[in-house]
């Protein structure tokens, strides 16, 4: 029972970063019928950011409580910043351009972005160790280890999502972007300004990344640049399980995917080198069963 | 007359003062004859990578720098990123070079097996300096092949019969999934058995997965007395993490892919303390030209360390250099003397080859890290019973 209450904890912490990245997904897909394949790349670039601004809070002797703070809103910036820059030179001038060729264009920004980090971050191909920031240790309850870093960053990842689905359902700004979302040329005939809403949209999208490579370098204490590739396939793939479009499809998606890596490796143990091939083949089964997620997009709403 | 006879005498003086220099000029010039590094220089193991190219560079210098040498050596340094697709690329560059007449190749074994057909295709002789996995000399005869750094055979039975020695009965072997990975699993599982120890659960995964907290996560519900890891730094370092994030308390067993500064640092010297390690070679201040070596290398002035298989970088280029200087620089010739090779000095021992290629000395050492730094089991407080292991019966 404790260990299941422990794969439960660990399934969580993965789900609530692959959750992040699909929400990301989502919000494009959702606006501008966008699969932004560079969004894994948008995370590492985030995460990147906030390693510096450690640097930079050593350097400055900052309080540790404001080097957290200073970690995560430079990831998020960072990220925002890059996610608007991408949709305003990029996707909004290839809108009209068939679908294929933006998927290839954001495959390409995406390689751009990690080639950079690679060549041009000092030692950018080597892992960097990313500070611990947070509480160490933890407490044993009932046979249950609880990280209080980990418990932090699973709350702080849950409160993000929720401030994200606040700020696309109850703000103007959000009815802005469900306006763009639902249809562009009626929304700018209201008074919309599609660009900067479209541009937005994107920051928001990207920020989820930069909070969930925040989370990540935290948790893990390590960051390298390739660590977006293989998130970003797996958010994407939670995205798509939730239903595309649907941003609690793809929370539902990133828990779900996260749960069936962690059952592969809690009941078949000398599987656990194929963990993901199992989980791929189960996601591979649920879009043959549903076509349009477990959460499909409802035609009257978008994001 | 006389005049046209001095001025006759003194063009022929002239000519002949030319010609001797033109000689003299002839005679310092050394033929160049180039030799190639490949080991990973970038990516998570470039540590070791760049300690041995700096270590092979050093062995060039210190060769150069002796004039009774009869050619005039250049290193040429290349990157396998530890990856087995670039390590074929690479090797395939080199062999297709025919100014490159012998190789110092590859840390990463998964890399080493990938190009062991190409060196045997090229002809192209090789000194094998830290990849450890048997089949590279052993799977089948290859004249081409050498390696100077021990297999993990014999660091895999000395391991199991020293935890039996100490006492601990119950293991979990977490290896990832190279065959560098599956050979060392292989090993530790038949040794460990020999031993009549137990294995309660066998896990692989692959190097560059972050999360491993699923899998530890299963291993402490199987309570095991110690964690044993076949892999290299960067998984070693985040299994060993996040074992303490999740509450394990298992001895830590490492293995010649963990070896190195680079470990200690990624974990920290706290978490790094305990952790035991068995290893084909001495620490430097214990091999017979340990100090000669360190002093050379500090006087080079490289910022990056040797890491630990750098001194063996040292020992196969300088048996390369050796044998050109003997054979000269050909490649069949320098093949077969390479293969000759028996109980030669160097700096980590005699060298010695077998019909494989295999060095055959053994030099496997028991090291612990205690106060952040990997030391010789039977010099530490561990021995001495001042500190203890962990979970120790």
């Amino acid at each position: 029972m404790s260990s299941i209450a422990q794969y439960l904890l660990n399934g969580l912490m993965q789900g609530t970063i692959y959750g992040l990245v699909a929400i990301g997904f989502t919000i494009f897909f959702g606006v501008m019928n966008v699969i932004k394949f560079s969004h894994g790349d948008v995370l590492t670039f985030g995460a990147f950011g906030g390693l510096v601004a450690t640097w930079l809070s050593i350097a400055l002797g900052l309080p540790i409580w404001l080097e957290l703070g200073l970690v995560i809103l430079v990831a998020v910036a960072a990220s925002a910043a890059i996610g608007a820059l991408i949709a305003r030179s990029l996707v909004l001038p290839l809108k009209d351009a068939p679908p294929l060729n933006m998927l290839l264009m954001t495959m390409m920004v995406g390689t751009a972005i990690r080639e950079c980090i690679r060549l041009f971050f000092p030692n950018g191909t080597n892992p960097q160790k990313f500070p611990e920031l947070l509480p160490s240790g933890g407490a044993e309850m009932s046979g249950v280890y609880l990280r209080y870093d980990g418990l932090i960053l699973i709350v702080s990842g849950i409160a993000f999502i929720f401030a994200i689905q606040w700020i696309i359902n109850r703000t103007r700004l959000g009815l802005a972007i469900r306006a763009v979302a639902e249809d562009g040329e009626t929304a700018r005939t209201m008074g919309i300004n599609f660009t900067l809403t479209v541009a937005i949209a994107f920051a928001i999208g990207s920020m989820t990344a930069g909070f969930g490579g925040a989370l990540f370098g935290l948790y893990y204490s390590e960051i390298n640049y390739g660590m977006g590739l293989i998130l970003a396939v797996i958010g994407f793939s939670a995205a798509i399980i939730g239903g595309l479009g649907n941003i609690w499809g793809a929370i539902i998606g990133g828990y779900l995917f996260a749960g069936l890596q962690t059952a592969v490796v809690a009941t078949l143990p000398s599987l656990s080198d194929y963990k993901n091939v199992v989980a791929f083949i189960i996601v591979i089964a649920l879009i043959t069963w549903r076509p349009t997620g477990l959460l499909a997009e409802r035609g009257s709403e978008r994001v | 007359m006389q005049g046209g006879i001095f001025r006759i005498w003194g063009l022929a003086v002239s000519g002949l003062a030319i010609m001797a220099l033109a000689n003299a000029g002839d005679a310092s010039a050394k033929e160049k004859v180039k030799i190639a590094f490949v080991g990973p220089l970038t990516g998570s193991n470039s540590q070791h990578g760049i300690g041995g190219r700096n270590s092979a560079e050093l062995a060039v210098k210190l060769k150069n720098a002796d004039p009774a040498t009869k050619y005039e050596y250049e290193l040429v340094a290349l990157d396998d990123e530890c990856k087995p697709n670039v390590g074929v690329q690479v090797v395939t560059k080199i062999a297709s070079d025919n100014s490159i007449v012998a190789v110092v190749p590859h840390y990463c074994s998964a890399v080493a097996i990938a190009t062991v057909d190409i060196f045997h295709r090229f002809k192209l002789p090789m000194v094998v300096w830290a990849a450890v996995l048997p089949d590279i000399t052993y799977a089948k005869k290859v004249p081409e092949i050498h390696r100077v750094s021990g297999i993990l055979i014999g660091q895999n039975r000395v391991g199991a019969q020293f935890m039996k020695e100490r006492g601990y009965k119950t293991f979990v072997s977490f290896a990832d999934s190279t065959d560098f990975g599956k050979s060392m699993n292989k090993y530790f599982t038949e040794f460990t058995k020999e031993n009549s120890n137990e294995i309660l659960g066998t896990f692989a995964v692959p190097p560059d997965q972050q999360d491993v907290s699923a899998e530890l996560t299963k291993i402490k519900e199987l309570k095991p007395q110690v964690i044993y890891f076949g892999g290299l730094t960067p998984l070693g370092a985040r299994v060993r993490t996040q074992m303490e994030k999740l509450g394990i308390t298992a001895q830590f067993e490492g293995n010649s892919g963990i070896m190195g500064d680079a470990f200690i640092s990624a974990v920290g010297p706290e978490l790094a303390e305990g952790t035991l390690n068995f290893w084909d070679c001495p620490p430097i201040s214990k091999m017979p030209g340990g100090q000669f070596f360190s002093e050379n290398y500090a006087k080079a002035g490289y910022t990056q360390p040797p890491e630990a298989f750098g001194p063996f970088a040292f020992v196969a280029t300088n048996l390369i250099m050796e044998e050109i200087e003997k054979v000269g620089p050909d490649r069949a010739k320098l093949t077969q003397a390479l293969g000759d090779i028996k109980n030669r000095p160097s700096i980590v021992g005699p060298i010695t080859f077998d019909e494989y290629g295999q060095n055959i000395t053994p030099l496997t050492t028991k090291y612990v890290v205690q106060d952040g730094k990997w030391a010789v089991w039977e010099d530490s407080e561990y021995a001495t019973g001042k500190r203890k292991l962990k979970n120790l019966p």
